[in-house]
């Protein structure tokens, strides 16, 4: 069927999209940017879901999308950005140390979730297929960034990149979880944002700022 | 109608408590809720042993030997950790550590907390199961940071970004595991996910995809259980929250997470055979328990030091479930219950004691036995306990776990005496000089709930020495179950 073909290319460059921001992620300095980016990759999320709603026919996936839209499109990075608001921290960079030695990580890293997510592709039965290896790679680059970052809202910023792309994963394999596990995983995410958000301002009362570094004097001595 | 119940009771409660949680009978009604709760759990408890599994709720609730022994000791350790907490929480109040406030959210976490975890260990939805896991490290997170000092944000920052990327790494493995079930079972009826019919047609699922999802739900459940090199969040979280958090997080929380390992293992074995999550398993489990017996050396508060051992035992107990059999699973159920009870009950004592030494630093605890004997004995024996001497329960499952493997796999046997012994080593040269000795210290401004330490460690005492034949035969039904 042509139609359904030019879906599945459609939804391969979507996928490249996703794959392109998580870079584009690696490399960001400023917060703000990184919030705008991940409501990019929701975006990207919302549509991607939809096209598969429509392909396959199966119209409770159309609420998986719609749920994407509120919860990844418009509240988390709402939520987000009035956090930095009201933290003040809306202007804030961080110094990034080699990028170039990043991205190259972040290159091995994609190559190895494409061989990881081989053999499964080759199970899958979903127009989305040949995604998988994508949205492994998302999820791989999204660590590499918590790891990477030494601000508390970046690695939340990780943390949520990450999830995106299990979504993304859930979809590929297997036209996504069933509803009730969906809308779960959804409220344990907006809890979890609630949830940071006062964590927060807590951090920022014991130490007048959100780096990291100031949390790093419980170790064995 | 007894399922409704235990888990309602304990959302009931978190509202009750929420709206409540600052008036002065806040600690009463917890404790009033947990009561409630563990006698529904009883009930369902003494259900399951008459009338056998039962599967309720769509097939959304699935109750069995296992899990149902899981329930009851959560409800049980729940219970006498709220009992604990009141005038523990009281003194630290009288102390300025906490705010009425403060104390509102920690009631209400409390029972939120509990709710989840018995939502865990009774939902028979893989992906339910997941949610109730997250659930349960996101209402612990505000209690690590409860007393807002900087090492206790340090703490619980920890605690949410390795549990949260841990559980994702969970998450990934349930969609692989979804994956495959959903080719055998379809999408229609939304049975995909059901531990029941996943169990059923265990041997079709695909092998190569189950592999992996094993890997993925180990590494996320497994952080939780805090297996090494994942177990960092750990002693931080238990040595910088209150202590009844310290108690359940420790006695119970880890129990959930590795009753999740399990439950998976449970499916992954019926696809790819018992060699590989059997190996998996064990690898972990020696490896935390020799890392965590050789940290127990460089500790110097006293719930780090514990928050070491929890490690150690949860090493113990998974190597255990890795070896596999009737005996070994049985040994590690016991182990389970005995650590859970032990250390639970060592956790109370050390709380006390840091209050009435007025620091958690080893070297500030001295001569227990002459400020408070109960509370001196109950850390001696506590710990005498929680080291497997006999004629403790721990000495009875330690003992078989250690028979097993030099039965089935002698290569293990050195990993874990030496385990076994530098523990002993370090938490007994730590634990007698804070019993014994002099110290001024004064009393403690409210009197300390040390029942439930003692009814713990009777409870210990009997299981070393005498078990019951029915709950024997529970366990070794329970045993047959896991496989």
């Amino acid at each position: 069927m042509p139609t359904s073909h030019l879906i599945a290319q459609v939804l391969n460059v979507l996928a490249a999209g996703l794959l392109l921001i998580s870079f584009a992620m690696l490399s960001r300095r400023r917060t703000q940017r990184l919030i705008t980016l991940l409501a990019w990759q929701g975006a990207i999320l919302f549509l991607s879901t939809c096209l598969v709603a429509h392909s396959s026919g199966l119209s409770e996936i159309y609420y998986s999308a719609a749920l994407t839209l509120m919860l990844k499109v418009i509240a988390l990075p709402w939520i987000l950005h009035r956090l930095i608001y009201q933290l003040g921290a809306q202007w804030d960079s961080e110094p990034l140390v080699n990028i170039p030695a990043t991205m190259l990580v972040g290159l091995v890293l994609v190559i190895f979730a494409f061989g990881l997510a081989q053999p499964i592709s080759m199970l899958a039965t979903t127009i989305t297929r040949h995604t998988l290896g994508i949205a492994l790679a998302v999820i791989l680059l999204a660590f590499l960034m918590m790891i990477t970052r030494r601000k508390a809202i970046t690695q939340v910023i990780g943390f949520l990149a990450m999830e995106n792309g299990l979504f993304f994963a859930a979809t590929s394999a297997t036209y996504g979880m069933p509803m009730v596990i969906e809308l779960g995983i959804a409220l344990d995410l907006l809890v979890g944002v609630f949830i940071l958000g006062i964590f927060f301002f807590q951090i920022r009362e014991q130490f007048d700022s959100l780096d990291l570094h100031h949390l790093e004097s419980l170790k064995e001595d | 109608m007894e399922i409704l119940l235990v888990l309602g009771l304990p959302l009931l409660g978190s509202v009750l408590l929420a709206l409540f949680g600052a008036r002065r009978f806040a600690a009463e009604l917890n404790a009033a809720m947990s009561l409630a709760t563990l006698i529904v759990s009883s009930l369902l408890v003494l259900r399951v042993i008459r009338h056998g599994p039962m599967l309720v709720g769509h097939e959304q609730f699935f109750v069995d030997s296992f899990n149902v022994f899981l329930v009851g000791l959560t409800a049980f350790v729940g219970f006498t950790t709220a009992l604990f907490s009141r005038p523990y929480m009281r003194i630290e109040e009288h102390l300025g550590r906490v705010t009425p406030g403060r104390l509102r959210l920690y009631h209400s976490m409390y029972q939120l907390f509990m709710g989840a975890m018995l939502l865990a260990l009774l939902t028979n939805n893989m992906g339910l199961l997941w949610v109730a896991m997250e659930a349960a490290t996101l209402s612990t997170v505000l209690l690590v940071s409860l007393y807002r000092t900087r090492a206790s944000l340090e703490a619980a920052w920890k605690y949410f970004i390795l549990c949260g990327v841990g559980i994702a790494q969970a998450l990934f493995g349930t969609i692989l595991l979804y994956f495959a079930a959903e080719q055998t079972l379809g999408r229609e009826g939304m049975t995909a996910l059901l531990w029941t019919h996943l169990n059923a047609v265990k041997g079709q699922l695909e092998p190569r995809v189950l592999g992996l999802a094993f890997v993925f739900l180990l590494v996320g459940y497994g952080t939780k259980v805090g297996l090494a090199p994942l177990h960092n969040w750990l002693p931080d979280a238990h040595a910088e929250g209150p202590t009844p958090v310290s108690a359940v997080l420790s006695g119970l929380l880890l129990n959930v997470a590795l009753y999740a390992v399990i439950r998976c293992k449970v499916l992954v074995e019926g696809s790819v055979g018992r060699s590989l999550p059997g190996h998996m398993l064990m690898t972990f489990g020696l490896l935390s328990a020799v890392l965590g017996a050789f940290f127990l050396w460089r500790q110097r508060d006293i719930k780090r030091l514990f928050g070491y051992s929890s490690i150690e035992h949860m090493g113990i107990i998974t190597f255990a479930f890795g070896l596999g059999g009737p005996v070994a699973n049985f040994a590690a159920l016991l182990h389970m219950t005995v650590h859970s009870l032990t250390k639970s009950s060592i956790f109370f004592t050390a709380g006390h004691a840091s209050q009435t030494a007025g620091t958690q630093q080893m070297d500030g605890i001295r001569g227990l036995l002459g400020i408070s004997p109960t509370i001196g004995w109950g850390l001696m024996l506590g710990s005498i306990a929680i080291l497997g001497m006999p004629p403790f329960g721990v000495f009875a499952s330690e003992f078989l776990i250690l028979t097993t493997a030099m039965r089935e796999h002698p290569w293990s046997t050195p990993f874990l005496l030496i385990a076994l012994g530098v523990a002993f080593a370090a938490i007994f040269s730590r634990v007698q000089p804070m019993v014994f000795g002099e110290s001024d210290a004064p009393p403690l401004p409210h009197s300390p709930a040390l029942l439930p330490v003692f009814v713990h460690l009777a409870m210990v005492l009997t299981l070393g020495l005498y078990m019951p034949p029915a709950l024997a035969e529970w366990y070794r039904a329970a045993a047959r179950l896991i496989g």
